[in-house]
């Protein structure tokens, strides 16, 4: 996954984060659960698929490697 | 009684708990503040989870649901799932590889170096540990209530001014002591399995009081139902919370971003792959612990004892409301071993905040003011557990003044430290970033943050705005100007600096 899907994936996300379409809505899911809420659960679900996409096509290997490499004496502390 | 004996055996286990894992402490500073960089995926993930679910959490999520209904996931958990995994992803795996490339400790020591300044280190030292007692108070507040609402009754003679429930300065004292004790003895990798065993702990108990308390309620539909006739409003959003004003709430957990207990764990990971765990679960838990206080929250507001009495009577006192329910909805030993979860997710916390703290202030404060070669490593390592002792004790004193909404004082807490993470993104990906320009963004969020808390009544309004949002908007709109604006009027970092922290 390129970064720029990531990203767009990441706003998309943001976006829909804004469910202003039910902010009124009584209604409730399987008669205990408001409208709003489930919207919510589900998109924290969504959330984790997401993630799980991005760690598998889009993790910076480059980042683990680049730790392997020493590094400068300016970097430690006394 | 029988739930504060079920406490006080859980305490005694964590003390424990404590004590065997300082039988692999290495008595060196590296491995009391880093685990000797040995934390792997499993623990890394329950550690930190365990680590940001704090009293915030589970009672002042409780606790607002109470009063303001569902919107409080939407306000904080489902933008949490997303933006936490969003910092874990772009600014701790790549901080994790700085930070072993380079032999980082702490998140001032970072920051130093990658701005080559001292005068950084010390202008935001004190802030980020300012910010850490408000979080720690948050811990304490919760514990005080949770237990004083368990116990009610208990003891009539010895706590009559507390209704017979064990004083919160009681339970905040004992907490604290017993999380000095088992941080004392063995350093961050106690804390790390301390936190793993609380995460559990706090995520079982969780689920087990929503499901006890929605079957005594006579289902989860009754429960809904009861709410819908009693107070509709709690399970819609409402007008009385702006659209604008919801969004700005994806501004709080930008946060996590510069938690020093955060960078903490991330530091101390084995390696990348750590990370991936933490990455996607994060999410899930969160829905798992935040879904379920939700819950119990709105049903509070309509919830009846058998004789047709609220559970929850108005007028409650602040944070209490998912212990009363508890007590009033369990019997005296699940009521001891779900009050021992919310203790669990209380003290996950104050463990690592403690020991962050005290790590940044051995290694960059005391240290660098030392001369060369003055302080030897064990002398360092009681530098460090005395500034860690007296932080707690502050926060400890904090905690006997007129007590606060946890949530209220949690979104200060956390708005203070958004407000500084565009320096940690601008270190980390901003070449033309300059340590005056990092001193700026942290100088306005001082005071920006100060000119709002004060206008708030130093947290007695519960939902300050401006411009329609949380002044944490406002607050990471400044810092991230002053940054910018500071940074592009000043000389640019050395090529020296810049090959160090941006390879080609």
């Amino acid at each position: 996954m390129p970064l720029r899907l990531l990203l767009a994936g990441l706003v998309t996300l943001g976006v829909l984060h804004q469910d202003f379409w039910l902010w009124q809505d009584d209604r409730l899911l399987a008669g205990f659960l408001p409208s709003g809420l489930a919207y919510h659960a589900a998109y924290s679900l969504a959330t984790a698929a997401f993630w799980l996409a991005a760690v598998r096509h889009a993790w910076p290997a480059h980042l683990e490697a680049e730790a392997e490499t020493e590094g400068s004496s300016g970097g430690r502390d006394r | 009684m029988t739930q504060f004996t079920v406490a006080c055996a859980y305490l005694l286990a964590l003390l424990a708990l404590g004590l065997v894992s300082n039988r692999s402490f290495r008595r060196t500073t590296q491995d009391f503040f880093l685990a000797s960089r040995s934390i792997g995926p499993t623990l890394l993930f329950l550690s930190v989870f365990g680590t940001s679910m704090t009293a915030f959490s589970i009672v002042g999520s409780t606790g607002e649901a109470y009063r303001s209904g569902i919107g409080v996931y939407g306000l904080m958990a489902s933008w949490s799932g997303l933006v936490h995994s969003a910092v874990f992803f772009f600014v701790g795996v790549r901080l994790w590889s700085i930070g072993k490339r380079h032999g980082y400790t702490t998140q001032v020591q970072f920051f130093r170096q990658r701005f080559d300044s001292d005068a950084l280190a010390f202008v935001l030292f004190p802030v980020l540990a300012g910010l850490v007692v408000p979080y720690l108070l948050i811990g304490l507040l919760g514990a005080g209530s949770v237990m004083q609402a368990l116990t009610a009754g208990a003891f009539p003679d010895a706590f009559a001014s507390t209704g017979g429930g064990v004083p919160p300065w009681l339970t905040g004292l004992c907490v604290t002591g017993v999380v000095l004790t088992y941080v004392f003895a063995g350093g961050l990798r106690a804390a790390a399995w301390a936190n793993a065993l609380q995460a559990g702990v706090f995520i079982a108990t969780g689920i087990l009081a929503f499901v006890v308390i929605s079957a005594k309620l006579g289902g989860p539909e009754t429960a809904t139902q009861a709410v819908l006739a009693a107070h509709p409003e709690k399970l819609v959003r409402g007008e009385a919370l702006g659209k604008l004003h919801f969004a700005s709430y994806g501004f709080i957990p930008l946060s996590i971003g510069m938690f020093p207990h955060i960078y903490q764990h991330w530091l101390t990971a084995r390696s990348a792959a750590a990370f991936r765990p933490m990455i996607v679960l994060h999410p899930v838990c969160m829905l798992l612990v935040w879904l379920p206080c939700v819950l119990v929250g709105v049903w509070a507001t309509a919830a009846l004892l058998p004789d047709g009495s609220l559970v929850v009577p108005p007028g409650s006192p602040a944070n209490s409301e998912l212990a009363t329910m508890v007590q009033g909805l369990t019997g005296p030993v699940l009521g001891g071993i779900l009050g021992a979860g919310i203790l669990a997710a209380i003290m996950s916390s104050l463990d690592s905040q403690l020991l962050a703290i005290g790590s940044m202030f051995t290694h960059d404060v005391a240290s660098r003011l030392a001369p060369e070669g003055a302080l030897s490593d064990r002398l360092k390592l009681r530098l460090g557990r005395l500034f860690v002792a007296a932080v707690a004790c502050a926060a400890y004193l904090c905690s006997l003044a007129e007590p606060r909404s946890v949530f209220a004082l949690g979104v200060w807490c956390f708005s203070g430290y958004a407000a500084l993470f565009p320096v940690a993104v601008a270190a980390l990906y901003w070449r033309r970033a300059t340590a005056l320009g990092a001193i700026a963004a942290t100088v306005t969020t001082v005071l920006t943050g100060g000119w709002f808390f004060h206008a708030s009544g130093y947290g007695s309004d519960p939902s300050p705005l401006f411009l329609g949002m949380l002044p944490a908007a406002a607050m990471v709109a400044a810092s991230t100007a002053a940054l910018v604006v500071v940074s592009l009027l000043t000389r640019p970092p050395s090529e020296r600096t810049l090959e160090r922290y941006f390879p080609a």
